[in-house]
Order: structure tokens, then C-alpha cells, then sequence
């Protein structure tokens, strides 16, 4: 028999992109400590719309931590206080009887508020269209081996490569930067073969595109790194800045 | 000469001015540091150093005007990136919290820049800018003015704010420069804290020493 708590949640509530929103309160009771937070979210609806209230708009898709559409910011923290957790993973244990949690959306220019907790992330399908394409030779399949990748790049491209992109980092940047997360997609290509032809290309307009949706700038502060939820490592933000330097500088392109 | 501009324009380029900046500015701090701990050697080895830095002549005004630039690139790079990161998030957070990737240096960045800019301007009009002759040599000048009591609580705050200021602008510029390696980040980050304590311990206890003599 699982335990159960009650809970005071303080959760953002705003009817539209162009309205004023509000921190709204609402009690959770009877939930199991053995749910998630989003069920958690669930049950505070079901009684919502019992009620003939609003239910609280979150993103939410796969809630088993791999699609990156959940996350909101509970308690000041990006997806929770647990390291390593998207929202769909942190289980309501780590939280105690009559606990008050504030629940509130990813804050940036560039995540606009589409309806209380759900943010627009168009910004970060933008920067992976700048980051344009990778050349793959088609016909017969080439012998395998042909190109040999060491099995530390490989790995380093596969730790960059599980970026869910769920704007975690760009929620709990204090300058609200995107760097982690172009860090990690110019990265996860830039040390592969595959990727090196269009690696000076990449680089620029992403970090130009970057700019551009109004992200703010990196200052080497580090909450990226500890609130992601795949926790992926700010040497990808000194991998991209060197990517960015070696195109803006050496490379022929513009 | 556009791909220049271009390249440096950019919110990586800015940061590439305030790391490369910065780090001329820990090169001065050890020189200035150097020079200052001549203080303790007494009146006669500090005005010994003093004759000899001014024996350069006009490599002095060539240095001077070097950290000008510097200090102009520096603070306006690092307004514009402060201004731009208040403009990214219009609307705050009602709770904030650290996951633990802050440092006390990291936060007051832009604070720290901006009290040490005012506190430089200060420095410069009571040390630089003062007509030095037979009457009042540089030794003098220091002494008198770290005899006050008002301008001794200034000076130990600015090399505090100073520590604090370069605790995190030391590693951070290596981060920029994208020297972020696994067997040297370590040490660089060591060396950083190292050298703010070097700092704030050095200059901090210069008016402690004038106070003795």
C-alpha cells in the first residue's frame, strides 16, 4: 500500500500567448507517492473539469524522460529537484505531506506562452533547420569500417546526442542561452566524419540563428549543465565555441 | 573585413572580446601586484621600483593607453551582453532557486564589473592623475591616502569585489576560448580560485602594512 500526501500547488494560469497570466492555487489530495508529476498533474485535472474548471494545460508526450516534450519549472527548478529527471520521471516521494509547490513555465523571449504551463519551443526546430544538412552518399552501402570513428568521439557524439531538446537548459539559464543545446546538436556532428563537410556552415548559422530568436547570452554560470535532465556537459559549449571560432576565422565561409 | 565583424559581433564573438580582455586584465593584476608588494620592501626598494617603471617613459603611456582599450572593449562588450540577458526573459520567475552551478562570483558578474569600474576611476584620480615632485612622491601619496580611514574601507571593499569578480572570470575565459578539457579544466578552475585568493590577499593587506609604519 502506497503512501499518500496532500499538497498546495501554485501553479501559472494564462488564457493565451497575448494575456496576463497569474499564479493560481489549487489543492492535490490523496495523491500517491508513487505517481509522477505529471499524474500528479492529472488528477488536480480530472477534478478541475469535474468541477467545470479550466484544466491545467503542460506539455507532455512519451513520460518515460525520452521525447523532451515535458517540463516545467517546479519550485525554481527546471523539471524538479532531482538531477537527471525529466518532469515525467520525478516521482511525487520527493515531495512531503503539506508541501506548497510552485509551478511555473519555461520563462524565455524566445519560449513564448502558448497557455498556462505549455510553451512555444518553434524556437529550437528553427535552430535545427539552421543547422541545415549532413552529406550521405547515396547507392550501395559502403563496406563497413570504411570510416573509422574512434570510440571516444563516438561516444562523445552520443552523450551530446541525447539531447531531448526540452529547453530545460534555456528554462534555468539565469540569461535565458541556448548554448547547451546548440552546443550539443553542433557537437554530436562535429565530431563525426559524417558531419566535418558542412561543420564551418553549421556552426555560424546556428550560432547566428541563435541571436537572432532573441536567446540571451552564455556567461559560463553552469545551470544548464546541472538541471539536464540527460545531463549533458558544458565541454560541448567550449566545442561549439571553438566550431564557432574556427568558421568565423579560418574557414572560407561567409 | 565584414566576416570580421561579423564573426565578432555575434554572442559568442562578445564573449570572445570579454575572455580575451579579461584575461590581459589577470595579466596586469599580476604585474600591478608585483610592483605593489615592492610596498613592503619600505620607502626606499617601492620608490626604487617606482623610478624604474617611469625610467620606460613612453612605453608606459603605450601601456596605459593599451589597458584604456581594453577597459573600453571590456566594459561596453560586457553592458551590452548584461542589457541583452535582462532583455531575454521578460518575465521572471516567482521562485528561483540554483541547481547548483552558480558561484557567488558567477552572479555578481556584471555588479562586480560595474562597482570595480568606479572604484578604478576613484583609484586613478587619487594615484594617476596627481602632480608628483620632490614634495609628494608617489611613497607619500600612497600613505596619505591609505591613512584615510574612508578610502582604506574602499580599497579592501574593491580588492574583495576584485577576487570575487575574477574567481569566476578566470576559468570562464578559458570556457569561451573553448580550452575546456578533462585533464586541464580542473586545474585552470584550481588556479582560478588560487589566484583571486592571491589577489584579495595581496592587495588587501597593503593598507594594513602602510597602517604599521
Amino acid at each position: 500500500m502506497s503512501e499518500t500526501i496532500n499538497l498546495t500547488l501554485r501553479v501559472w494560469r494564462q488564457k493565451g500567448p497575448r494575456t496576463q497570466g497569474s499564479l493560481e492555487t489549487y489543492k492535490a489530495i490523496d495523491i500517491s507517492t508513487d505517481m509522477s508529476f505529471l499524474e500528479m498533474l492529472d488528477v488536480v485535472n480530472e477534478e478541475l473539469t469535474v468541477d467545470g474548471k479550466e484544466p491545467i494545460a503542460f506539455d507532455h508526450d512519451c513520460r518515460e524522460g525520452i521525447c523532451g516534450m515535458c517540463g516545467v519549472v517546479v519550485n525554481g527548478r527546471s523539471h524538479g529537484p532531482e538531477k537527471g529527471t525529466t518532469l515525467c520521471q520525478l516521482h511525487m516521494r520527493h515531495f512531503s505531506d503539506g508541501d506548497t509547490i510552485f509551478i511555473e513555465p519555461w520563462r524565455s523571449k524566445a519560449f513564448p506562452v502558448i497557455k498556462d504551463l505549455a510553451v512555444d519551443r518553434g524556437a529550437f526546430d528553427t535552430l535545427i533547420q539552421a543547422g541545415g544538412f549532413v552529406s550521405v552518399n547515396a547507392g550501395g552501402a559502403q563496406d563497413a569500417n570504411c570510416l573509422p570513428v574512434p570510440q571516444e568521439d563516438a561516444e562523445k557524439a552520443m552523450d551530446a546526442a541525447a539531447c531531448i531538446g526540452c529547453g530545460a537548459c534555456v528554462a534555468s539559464c539565469p540569461n535565458a542561452s541556448a548554448m547547451l543545446f546548440v552546443g550539443a546538436k553542433v557537437s554530436q556532428l562535429a565530431l563525426l566524419p559524417q558531419g566535418k563537410p558542412e561543420a564551418a556552415q553549421r556552426a555560424l548559422s546556428m550560432v547566428r540563428t541563435m541571436d537572432e530568436l532573441g536567446f540571451g547570452n552564455c556567461t559560463n554560470e553552469r545551470e544548464c549543465e546541472a538541471e539536464c535532465p540527460k545531463e549533458i556537459s558544458i565541454s560541448n559549449i567550449a566545442r561549439l565555441n571553438r566550431e564557432y571560432f574556427k568558421a568565423g576565422l579560418f574557414s572560407s565561409v561567409m | 573585413m565584414n566576416w570580421f565583424t561579423n564573426t565578432l559581433g555575434s554572442s559568442i564573438g562578445k564573449k570572445l572580446m570579454m575572455a580575451i580582455t579579461g584575461l590581459c586584465f589577470c595579466g596586469f593584476l599580476v604585474v600591478h601586484l608585483i610592483g605593489n608588494l615592492t610596498l613592503y620592501g619600505g620607502k626606499d626598494f617601492f620608490s626604487a621600483y617606482v623610478e624604474h617603471l617611469h625610467s620606460y617613459g613612453p612605453l608606459v603611456t603605450v601601456a596605459e593607453l593599451g589597458l584604456l582599450a581594453l577597459a573600453i572593449i571590456h566594459v561596453l562588450t560586457g553592458l551590452t551582453l548584461f542589457f541583452g540577458n535582462l532583455g531575454a526573459r521578460p518575465e521572471g520567475y516567482k521562485v528561483n532557486k540554483n541547481a547548483g552551478g552558480r558561484t557567488i562570483g558567477s552572479l555578481t558578474m556584471p555588479y562586480t564589473g560595474i562597482l570595480l569600474l568606479a572604484f578604478i576611476v576613484l583609484h586613478l584620480i587619487q594615484l594617476r592623475f596627481v602632480n608628483y615632485d620632490e614634495t609628494m612622491t608617489v611613497f607619500q601619496n600612497v600613505s596619505n591616502t591609505l591613512s584615510q580611514p574612508a578610502y582604506v574601507i574602499i580599497y579592501i571593499a574593491a580588492v574583495i569585489v576584485a577576487a570575487i569578480h575574477v574567481s569566476h572570470g578566470f576559468w570562464s575565459a578559458f570556457q569561451t576560448l573553448g580550452a575546456n578539457h578533462p585533464k586541464y579544466m580542473p586545474l585552470i578552475q584550481g588556479v582560478g580560485i588560487v589566484f583571486s585568493l592571491v589577489v584579495g590577499i595581496g592587495f588587501g593587506l597593503i593598507p594594513g602594512y602602510i597602517l604599521s609604519l
